[in-house]
């Protein structure tokens, strides 16, 4: 019986001191912030896009930039020479239109800027490397979407997303993605170092890194980064691949986890009987 | 119970032993980094080539027509003969230099020669020079892997 | 010497040479132990076996990690938590073992205090128990710097500037312990020196001490109850085990202390799988970065009272500094302070009881508002908390002249 009161204010102790210096503590260090949104809402909804029409207008405005490669455009420079004219590697379009969201690539092609909310960092005086195409019309707009969303394959792996979305700025070096974007160009462009986000999974967590991946002002307000844009399946991939390249044990780790604890516990019903047993002669 | 509990424990302590074993297993990247390949079609007839393989050197030997062919020892790859082999005397791990004159190798920790085919013929070195293990693929070489060409030379010899 | 007779059998021959025999007694069959006891005197043997495992895996990651700041960090978190088979089981265990430990030497401590067993000839085990805790706590902090994330990168720059504060010689100890103006990788190599040698080395050698100056004043029991041993001892040998007061360490005592332990690993195995985080701090999984504090910083939880203590001060650091100073050894004192010659647990001593709850209430507030951070009303009432600690240690030679007094009217 006393060991059992003893158990028991040791245990109300124990917890009184976890919950104040884990959840009460983490709660008040790290706010709750409204949950990651993947409809877009604020772009203009779309008319039904004509294919043909948006091959034409990307391959008059974008390819001078950008390389489409899986359509045959290659890049009009090397990787070197686009960061040092534009500050950051122009993606390729092969994979744009079906990772990113429509509403989202819309209102991307209308204003850069404000689809990716960066208005603190890019203004008049310091424009946006890509020139927004507002003057077109919605339908222009909607037929370009069309087009990217037409010549994208559906089925990308997480690694070709991250590549694609992440890594002209970001590396992951525990996976050698490297980014495109050599690293002291980057930096000047973004004024900070983009991490290598090997260890993101651990550091930041699933949950975190999918509401700031989604909006990073939302958690880090006045960072350079640039609202993503992807959809909310291409977004799980990116993390889940970060989480196979960052957590490669998870697996192991769970299943040899129960395995111990059952054994430990029938470890442990041997033990109290076997102290039953000595202890009978002495109590 | 006593017994039963030992036991116990015993299966613990030997799970425990056995993830401690795995511990010192090398590394996915070693044993992958195990493995060279080297291209055979560049090479000149009577040139000897030395490639690092697993920390070792081996030399890699493209037989001229009037360097003796050895059936037991020698690696033919298309119409040529080529002679390989783990280029550390077999006598006390000193790295024999190969002399073109002569067409032997000779090692100076302790005189011990070798000839083309890689085989002991003077001094202390009580064999010859240990095959690696080899796969050919096309006019390519893949030191590491045990291909049919290695497995029937390590029958014979 | 003793003749040396043709041995019958492996045993007999180590006897002769060894003494086995004798020593099997000596330290297992006819070590006594009272047994009124209860499962929280089992602490002492599960920190005994957490010791030990990390030991075993601080072997393992020790096979893999590089004492360098430009290796420290992937050879942790690339090559032991990803390449090597169980790498990350060591690191795991490792790391809440670490943490796991301080949980239960807390306890072991307050159960000490709790049943008065730091007194009445029991003063050296207190002492190496509480040199033990310093020790331990020093290994904790030099091996959180291993990993050379940002909190230990951080952790490490702010404990050792506190040496700062020590008049006169304090600027120039700053440097001389991290070996270089900032903490850098002269710092981090030396840290791994005192945490995978010196301070191993220590803590077995007063573990050593610890145990030894159990043997003369006896393990206390739940009453204070002052036991003949050799007497108790005499009737378990002549069979009257149940009448006997005392039980031998083997197999009796570790019976129950093997069951307490089976116990405590599964809870300790379900966070070292499930629910590591409160050990394995996330922020430490970003690369030391010397240009950037992360937005809160705060030490592992077993070091937040006192780090409290030297927050409370907010209006004066060098205030803070000693208290600081005054809280690493007060309890050291103990002993000293206690002025009672009563050695009874607390629920017996009323005075000693309101003090003792007093105090944990205070570690309490101490610990949790030692993470929170140090701003508006948390500041105030880290300074109240931490008067509150040094208040408590100030009052308790008068509560316990008071008990003494009445106990020899009493009497």
């Amino acid at each position: 019986m006393r060991d059992l009161k003893a158990l028991i204010i040791v245990a109300i102790v124990t917890g009184i001191i976890y919950w104040g210096v884990e959840p009460l503590a983490h709660g008040i260090m790290h706010p709750p912030v409204k949950a990651a949104e993947y409809d877009y809402k604020d772009t203009p909804i779309l008319p039904k896009g004509d294919v043909a029409n948006g091959a034409t207008l990307v391959q008059t405005n974008c390819v001078a930039c950008h390389s489409i490669k899986s359509e045959g455009f290659e890049a009009p420079m090397s990787d070197l020479d686009s960061a040092n004219s534009y500050g950051v590697v122009p993606p390729d379009l092969s994979t744009a239109g079906s990772m990113y969201h429509e509403g989202f690539l819309a209102g991307f092609l209308k204003d850069p800027v404000k689809a990716t909310n960066l208005s603190h960092k890019f203004t008049d005086s310091k424009p946006y490397p890509m020139p927004g195409y507002s003057w077109m019309s919605d339908s222009d707009i909607a037929d370009m979407v069309a087009y990217l969303r037409s010549i994208a394959k559906s089925d990308l792996s997480g690694k070709e997303i991250f590549i694609d979305a992440c890594a002209r700025c970001h590396s992951l070096k525990y996976d050698k993605v490297f980014s495109s974007t050599p690293q002291d160009i980057v930096s000047n462009y973004m004024g900070s170092t983009p991490p290598d986000v090997s260890m993101m999974i651990k550091s930041r967590g699933a949950k975190y890194l999918h509401t700031f991946i989604n909006d990073p002002q939302k958690l880090l307000h006045g960072t350079a980064m640039p609202k993503v844009g992807l959809t909310q399946e291409a977004e799980k991939k990116v993390v889940d691949y970060m989480e196979s390249i960052g957590d490669s044990k998870k697996e192991e780790r769970e299943s040899l986890g129960v395995k111990v604890i059952i054994f430990t516990i029938i470890m442990t019903i041997f033990a109290y009987l076997w102290k039953v047993k000595i202890w009978r002669d002495v109590h | 119970m006593g017994m039963t509990l030992g036991g116990i424990a015993a299966i613990g302590a030997g799970a425990s032993l056995y993830a401690m074993k795995k511990s010192w297993d090398p590394l996915p990247s070693v044993i992958s980094a195990g493995f060279t390949t080297v291209d055979l079609s560049p090479m000149d007839s009577g040139e000897l080539r030395t490639v690092e393989w697993r920390g070792k050197p081996v030399y890699i030997l493209k037989k001229s027509a009037d360097m003796s062919k050895c059936a037991d020892r020698d690696v033919q790859v298309g119409n040529d003969d080529y002679s390989v082999g783990v280029q550390i005397c077999t006598h006390l791990g000193c790295i024999p230099s190969y002399i073109p004159a002569n067409q032997v190798f000779k090692c100076a920790c302790h005189g011990g020669e070798f000839d083309a085919c890689g085989k002991n013929t003077f001094g202390p070195p009580p064999s010859p020079m240990e095959i690696p293990p080899f796969k050919i693929d096309g006019n390519k070489l893949v030191l590491g892997e045990e291909g049919p060409e290695y497995l029937r030379l390590v029958g014979k010899a | 010497m003793a003749e040396i007779k043709k041995a019958d059998g492996l045993v007999d021959w180590l006897d002769q040479r060894i003494a086995l025999r004798t020593l099997t007694k000596v330290l297992l069959t006819e070590y006594w132990i009272p047994k009124n006891i209860n499962f929280l005197w089992a602490m002492g043997v599960v920190l005994a076996v957490l010791f030990k495992i990390l030991v075993i895996s601080g072997i393992f990651l020790m096979m893999y990690y590089k004492p360098d700041i430009n290796l420290a960090f992937d050879s942790v978190n690339y090559t032991i938590m990803q390449e090597v088979e169980y790498g990350w089981l060591w690191r795991h265990l490792h790391a809440v073992a670490a943490s796991a430990i301080f949980l239960v030497i807390y306890i072991h401590m307050f159960v000490a205090i709790y049943y008065g067993s730091y007194k009445r000839g029991r003063e050296v085990i207190w002492l190496t128990g509480m040199l033990l805790f310093m020790t331990f706590s020093a290994a904790g902090f030099s091996g959180y710097m291993l990993p050379w994330g940002q909190m230990s990168y951080w952790a490490a720059a702010v404990i050792t500037n506190l040496f700062g504060g020590i008049p006169l010689i304090g600027e120039e100890l700053v440097i001389w312990i991290r070996g270089n103006f900032v903490v850098a990788d002269a710092t981090l190599t030396r840290f791994f020196m005192l945490h995978v040698l010196l301070l191993p080395l220590a803590i077995i050698t007063i573990i050593a001490l610890h145990f030894y100056a159990l043997r003369v004043p006896h393990v206390n029991n739940q009453d204070g109850e002052i036991l003949d041993f050799d007497a108790e001892a005499d009737k378990y040998k002549a069979g009257n085990k149940k009448e006997s007061k005392v039980i031998p360490f083997w197999p009796v005592f570790l019976s129950k202390d093997i069951f307490v332990l089976s116990a405590f690993l599964v809870g300790y195995f379900y966070l070292t799988f499930f629910h590591f985080n409160f050990a394995m701090d996330p922020i430490n999984f970003d690369p030391a970065n010397p240009m950037k504090t992360p937005a809160h910083i705060y030490p592992e939880w077993y070091f937040l009272w006192s780090y409290e203590v030297l927050r409370g001060f907010f209006f004066s650091s060098d205030l803070g500094l000693v208290a600081f100073g005054i809280a690493n050894v007060i309890f050291l004192l103990l002993p000293w302070l206690d002025r009672s010659p009563v050695v009874a647990p607390a629920h017996k001593r009323k005075g000693f009881m309101i003090w003792f709850w007093l105090l944990i209430a205070d570690l309490i507030v101490l610990t949790i508002y030692g993470k929170l951070p140090p701003t508006g009303i948390n500041a105030w009432i880290g300074f109240v908390a931490s008067i509150t600690f040094l208040a408590l240690f100030f009052a308790l030679p008068f509560i316990t002249k008071a008990e003494a007094k009445n106990a020899s009217k009493g009497a």
